[in-house]
């Protein structure tokens, strides 16, 4: 990621951002709709962060992952599924169910990443048709077994689709209790609450951010990030001097897929508490393109996704204002419309306006001796 | 020079190396003494680089010892190899483009200099403290790195010594150099040789592989040869020649030495004008060049790899786009030109990568040699095939050329690469032409293999076809040419007549000396 990547990005948010605060400001004060817009960006960019996340890992150990979307929607189904299970058949408490649907989910998404890894890596096949197989297969796979265990002879729940245990908690950080006191205006206080609510994210989307700097720094200053890159640009190389290249890029892909998983409970554990078959929604490709702008990195990656996470909370933002809209922008009533703002950053950005960027030398390639 | 040797480092008994079809070694005995040069000569396919690869623990042979300072040693990955001192300087270097120097070195080394463990995956790289410790080797022996470059800026000859310092950092003692001076110019050559003896001086027995005489001859203290998986003699370079060695790598006589007349220049086949063309990544690589040649003689093209010739070759064969200028066959002027309508005028190509673009692998040999003209009469009538002329073509020119295959149905794949140029050669230059654009004819081939294709092309020349010849061997230049053109960078640096070149002269020009027109 170069400067101009940077505020390639940093311009499209401020855009994205000026056009809700323009229309919104006869309603509310430009801070509220910042930060809530901001708080809203960081949210929504979560998936698209750790499927980034997911991509990074595995292209960067020269495995191509066409196969995040079905990696996210087996791991949200299956998240959501076990975090049932656990609730209403086994009878834990809440906590201890939703906890372990972000497990569950995190596994579905390994065992994805393994699927991918064995037919790739040991198969040979071509890894683009290994993540096509994957997409198809989540789709299949997510959609049967939605309708089977709940309305299939003999499922547990015969028929009625029992409410999920709920969703993840916000975690909350007590900006407010701590700054407030120190204001002496309603306005400061209106501040400082507006900032707070940035801050206050839940569990999976915390995480992601956190994940994308320990990420980027295991990949650059670590043993593992070294041997991890050098498998996917040289794998060749990389084997005269000891190193396991299968069991680098199994490795890493199956992390890929961990993170893929955990971009799944965020869907159904984190997000809303509920399944539905397609609910991806092309989210594991929009990863995909904000890796691929991100230069294959993780720091480079998390702003492309956040550019995501803009123009869809741009979308959810400024239906808030709809009756405010001025007459000449009418057409943004049309959510179909405003909707199609993430996909159509999508291809602006890969077709390479602000430079081209370089995949691993030996993304897709396999290795034979 | 004063060294002892005496203790023999390294020695393999008896290996045997099979692949599906192929004995790639057979009960092979080598050894090598502390402090010497060992060269093992051979040609490509006798069995040298296997031999090495099991040393350095790539293959796993079928039978036979290796011993590392007399001690019986089981080398069951490069990591073992890497454990008891082996280092290899692989022909094609094995280092990562986008990485730094140090982090290249460091690359499966990071924390305890030799062949590190797979435990503590997450430990830091200390980058500061590998590149500290570059720096003191690269002061030690004399190799010249700069530990924060990125490989993939540096030229080939540091990108070697970036690999003998990786080894040097792994504490090797025994350093096996595979075709080490296949990549290099003269001069960068001569600058490797250097640093070889500076290297046995403080200790280090080296294993140099190669298949060029001239080298061995002149660096190696012993010189073991190889032929089809078996090691035919040892001797010493003292007491050998290039014939001699020459024909213990081929197992008969040969003449290295192209004997021709010579050259009657006679009118002009080929003339090009200020041709400017991009390679493959957009950038001008062949910026304004401009030469001729004419009927009846050859005209070489030297170059170190990647100064644009290929491009030329490419440009003028109508493969690739030209930018600017023009070029004429005969007089008429060809640029811009489709494939067919430059070979239709008279042009035959002879590509460089043999492979790639002179054949299709999974046709079969009789195929393959109609592939220019296949279209026309003497092989279809209207759409339609006629296997029967094109059985009679491959019949004729299989035994003309002599190529070696079981059948005219072989798929071309299967022979060997002396025999797929042949097909080629065949192809190409039995058809009536003006002028032929040989691209690295003989690169990868055996001698036996070289010797043929300078015949032919010789040959071509004395019956009044002119010859481009592109080549980087500067040895093939010397020898066939009548005239050289030095390219350098996408331009031409110097032009000389045969009689007037030197090897040294030629050697500076391509490392990019500036010269005026002779």
């Amino acid at each position: 990621m170069d400067w101009k990547r940077f505020s390639f990005i940093f311009l499209i948010i401020i855009i994205l951002f000026s056009v809700v605060v323009l229309i919104g400001q006869v309603k509310s004060s430009p801070i509220v709709i910042i930060t809530s817009m901001l708080a809203t960006t960081i949210a929504v960019a979560t998936p698209l962060t750790l499927g980034a996340l997911a991509g990074v890992f595995s292209e960067r150990a020269g495995i191509v992952n066409i196969g995040i979307e079905g990696m996210m929607l087996s791991s949200a189904f299956f998240g959501w599924l076990g975090a049932i299970y656990m609730f209403h058949v086994f009878e834990y408490s809440i906590g201890i169910s939703i906890t372990m649907g972000v497990v569950f989910a995190i596994l579905a998404g390994m065992a994805m990443g393994l699927l991918l890894a064995v037919l790739s890596i040991t198969y040979k096949v071509d890894q683009i048709i290994g993540g096509t197989v994957i997409n198809i297969l989540a789709v299949g796979l997510t959609g049967f077994l939605n309708r089977q265990m709940f309305f299939g002879r003999g499922s547990v729940f015969e028929g009625n689709v029992p409410n999920s245990p709920g969703v993840l908690p916000t975690i909350h950080i007590p900006l407010t209790e701590i700054f407030s006191p120190l204001c002496n205006s309603a306005d400061c206080i209106l501040v400082v609450t507006s900032i707070n609510k940035v801050f206050d994210q839940k569990p999976v989307a915390i995480a992601a951010i956190l994940l994308v700097f320990v990420s980027h720094y295991i990949l650059f200053n670590t043993r593992w990030g070294l041997r991890t890159r050098a498998v996917g640009e040289h794998p060749k190389a990389a084997d005269t001097v000891g190193i396991n290249v299968i069991k680098m890029r199994y490795a890493n892909v199956i992390i890929g897929g961990a993170f893929a998983g955990l971009a799944g409970a965020y869907f159904t554990i984190e997000s809303v508490p509920s399944f539905e078959p397609l609910l991806t929604n092309g989210r594991g490709f929009i990863s995909l393109a904000a890796m691929i702008f991100g230069n294959w990195t993780p720091i480079g990656a998390w702003t492309a996704a956040l550019v995501f996470g803009a123009s869809q909370a741009l979308n959810i933002n400024i239906q808030i204002f709809r009756d405010v809209i001025p007459p000449q922008l009418a057409f943004l009533q049309q959510s179909y419309i405003v909707g199609l703002i993430p996909y159509i950053l999508t291809m602006v950005i890969l077709t390479g306006i602000i430079g081209r960027t370089t995949p691993p030398a030996a993304d897709g390639i396999p290795y034979e001796k | 020079m004063t060294k002892t040797i005496s203790e023999t480092v390294l020695e393999a008994k008896g290996i045997t190396k099979k692949f599906p079809g192929v004995l790639a070694n057979d009960k092979v005995n080598f050894d090598l003494r502390k402090g010497e040069i060992h060269a093992l000569l051979g040609e490509n396919g006798a069995g040298k680089s296997t031999l090495m690869n099991v040393l350095y623990g790539l293959y796993h042979p079928e039978a036979g010892e290796v011993f590392v300072n007399g001690k019986l040693m089981e080398l069951n990955s490069s990591r073992d190899a890497i454990h008891h001192g082996i280092g290899m300087v692989h022909q094609h270097f094995m280092l990562i483009p986008v990485f730094t120097v140090t982090e290249n070195i460091m690359l499966g080394a990071e924390t305890d200099h030799r062949a590190s463990s797979n435990e503590k995956p997450l430990v830091i790289l200390d980058r500061s403290e590998v590149s500290r410790r570059v720096r003191e080797l690269s002061h030690k022996y004399g190799l010249d790195v700069d530990p924060d470059a990125i490989i993939g800026d540096l030229p080939v000859g540091v990108q070697q010594r970036v690999e003998i310092v990786k080894a040097l950092y792994r504490k090797a003692s025994i350093l096996i150099l595979d075709e080490p001076t296949a990549v290099l110019t003269p001069q960068e050559s001569e600058d490797l040789f250097r640093i070889m003896h500076e290297l046995t001086q403080q200790g280090v027995s080296i294993v140099f592989i190669t298949h060029k005489l001239k080298e061995v001859l002149k660096v190696a203290d012993r010189i073991t040869v190889m032929r089809a998986g078996q090691v035919v003699g040892t001797a010493k370079p003292k007491e050998s020649t290039e014939q001699s060695l020459a024909e213990m790598m081929v197992g008969r006589e040969v003449i290295l030495t192209v004997t021709k007349k010579p050259s009657k220049p006679a009118e002009e086949v080929l003339r090009v004008e200020d041709l400017r063309v991009k390679d493959v990544r957009g950038l001008e690589s062949v910026r304004g060049v401009s030469f001729s040649v004419k009927a009846g003689e050859v005209v070489g093209i030297a170059g170190v790899q990647g100064n644009g010739q290929t491009e030329l070759a490419e440009a003028l064969t109508g493969l690739r786009s030209i930018e600017s200028g023009h070029f004429t066959l005969s007089g008429k002027d060809l640029s811009g030109k489709s494939p067919r309508q430059i070979t239709e005028t008279g042009l035959a190509h002879i590509p460089e990568d043999r492979q790639r673009h002179g054949l299709v692998l999974s046709y079969s040999v009789a195929d393959n040699m109609m592939l220019c003209d296949y279209y026309q009469p003497r092989f279809s009538k209207g759409v339609v095939v006629q296997q029967k002329q094109v059985d009679t073509n491959a019949q004729k020119l299989i035994k003309d050329y002599d190529v070696r295959t079981p059948s005219a149905f072989v798929a071309a794949g299967k022979l060997s690469g002396g025999n797929q140029q042949k097909v080629i050669v065949a192809r190409e230059l039995s058809r009536p032409v003006k002028l032929v654009v040989a691209s690295q004819p003989t690169r990868g081939l055996d001698v036996g293999s070289i010797e043929y294709i300078h015949n032919e092309i010789i040959a071509m020349r004395d019956r009044g076809v002119g010859v481009l010849l592109v080549s980087a061997e500067l040895d093939e230049i010397m020898s066939l040419s009548d005239r050289i053109i030095v390219m350098y960078s996408g331009k031409i640096v110097a032009t000389v007549n045969r009689e007037d070149a030197s090897r040294e002269q030629l050697g500076l020009w391509m490392a990019g000396a500036q010269h005026e027109q002779v």
